[in-house]
């Protein structure tokens, strides 16, 4: 579903992402884990070319996301993005959150949108909060009306940026709860997290960057036990002894 | 000798401050009015992903700013005035107009460039296209954010008005130096008019504060 080739990114000087290839196979959960300033960020943006790339290729759903004939637009209604700080609408309701791109990207008509906000915000538990503006919600509450806003463009995949980092402990669960439930309905995702237990339950296989590079890659099974490398080590030794 | 006071100029002439002061407030309204389309293609010019409009739209923003409204008004009526037969009246709109556009297009900037990075982040990865985007999310937010730097202007630009009398637009100014001239009252006349003008600019100000209290007040 999202084939990563040689992708190579500076910041001026600067590398970031060095030679970066990945496969994630459809209905694959990839967790991408690593140090602060690994590339995580860089790496998931540039799947929606939010960031662009120097150089390689990026491939989801068939489209060539940095392709110079590719419409963005219409390649990044088949790719949600979920952000650490929600990046809500604050002038909308919850449901305006939601219902917004379908109206004016897809053209749905006003009905059809409200039917499958309301549908989506109700299954993320939040059939009481259509009509919240997101300065009135928790931070779980806006994450999950977040998730619902991405889904509302039925995507074939999902990405997030740590979604649960800005968080309260409390709210972690109900946020992670939601992303559980995509996993089991079969979304492919990319999660870049720092919930090791989440990523151990749900992911199919744990990436690993440091430094603008992959690292190690392996089904979590083998990744939190018996890591190769000596940097998925050391990250893990720090990570988990806390 | 000290000089004598006579108040009653005023009370007799209250037609003529009244008149005046409604076409002060008519032409600046217009004024605004045209000034605020232009204002916002001018900001959006400045934010704009391409080189050459952001070039264009930065020089308008300076050479207005440069220019003494003084000097443009007699420019615009004079000379493009005299080729598009504009007339005092018109030619006065216009010129308030391209001149308020400038600074207005800089609060428009400022309120764009004010809304979140994340917000046209958002929109991007929902599938909007950039026009979308700033149409239907960032627009709206910044509009918020204009709204008391644009009371300012509009007050600013009630008073820059007094000037369109250079090129004999009827405004409150222009009456007052009429009535001075022929009642040689001009401490009392220019006392009253700045009364006056201070009356237009302050009941702005109230107005414009409730409507700023109900919009805010709505997304809490
Ligand atoms: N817009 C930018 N301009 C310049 N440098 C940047 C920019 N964005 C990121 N970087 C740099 O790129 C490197 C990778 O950043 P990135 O945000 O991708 O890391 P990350 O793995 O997501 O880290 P964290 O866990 O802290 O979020 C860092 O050194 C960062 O300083
Ligand atoms: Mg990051």
């Amino acid at each position: 579903m999202i084939t990563i080739k040689n992708v190579n990114k500076s910041f001026g000087a600067h590398q970031v992402l060095t030679d970066v290839s990945l496969e994630v196979p459809k209905s694959n959960v990839i967790a991408l884990i690593g140090p602060s300033g690994a590339g995580k960020s860089t790496l998931i943006r540039t799947l929606n070319a939010l960031e662009p790339i120097d150089n390689g290729e990026i491939i989801v759903d068939g489209v060539s996301i940095h392709g110079k004939k590719t419409d963005i637009n219409k390649a990044r209604i088949n790719i949600g993005f979920v952000f650490q700080n929600f990046n809500l609408y604050p002038f909308l309701t919850a449901l305006q959150n939601v219902t917004m791109a379908p109206l004016k990207v897809k053209g749905m008509s006003k009905e059809a949108a409200e039917k499958r906000g309301k549908e989506l915000l109700i299954s993320l538990g939040l059939g009481d909060k259509f009509d919240a503006y997101p300065g009135r919600l928790s931070g779980g509450q806006q994450q999950r009306v977040a998730i619902a806003r991405s889904l509302a463009m039925d995507p074939q995949v999902m990405l997030f940026d740590e979604p649960t980092s800005a968080l309260d402990p409390e709210m972690v669960t109900e946020v992670l709860d939601a992303i559980r439930k995509l996993a089991h309905d079969g979304m492919t995702m990319v999660v870049v997290t720092h919930e090791m237990g989440f990523a151990k339950e749900i992911c199919d296989e744990i990436v690993f960057m440091a430094d603008g590079k992959i690292v190690e890659k392996a089904p979590p099974s083998k990744f939190f036990t018996n890591p190769d490398s000596e940097r998925a080590k050391n990250f893990l030794s720090k990570v988990l002894n806390h | 000798m000290g000089y004598q006071y006579d108040w009653s100029v005023i009370s007799r002439n209250m037609d003529v401050f009244i008149e005046g002061a409604l076409k002060t407030l008519e032409i600046s309204a217009l004024a605004l009015l045209i000034g605020i389309p232009i204002g916002i293609i001018i900001g959006m010019g400045r934010v704009s992903r391409n080189k050459v409009i952001r070039l264009l739209s930065s020089i308008y923003v300076e050479v207005m700013r440069g220019v003494p409204l003084l000097v443009l008004l007699i420019w615009i009526f004079f000379v493009l005035g005299q080729f598009l037969k504009l007339g005092a009246y018109w030619g006065a709109i216009l010129g308030l107009a391209i001149f308020t556009g400038a600074f207005i297009a800089e609060i428009v900037r400022s309120g764009i460039q004010g809304v979140p990075k994340g917000q046209m982040e958002a929109a991007r990865s929902s599938g909007m296209s950039y026009t979308q985007a700033m149409r239907y999310i960032i627009l709206p937010q910044a509009f918020r954010r204009v709204l008391p730097p644009l009371a300012s202007q509009f007050i600013i630009l009630i008073k820059d008005s007094s000037l369109v009398s250079v090129i004999s637009a009827t405004d409150l100014t222009l009456n007052a130096k009429n009535l001075v001239a022929t009642s040689f009252r001009s401490l009392e006349v220019w006392t009253f008019v700045a009364l006056v003008y201070f009356i237009m600019t302050f009941s702005l100000s109230l107005i414009i504060r409730y409507f700023e209290k109900r919009l805010l007040s709505r997304e809490v």
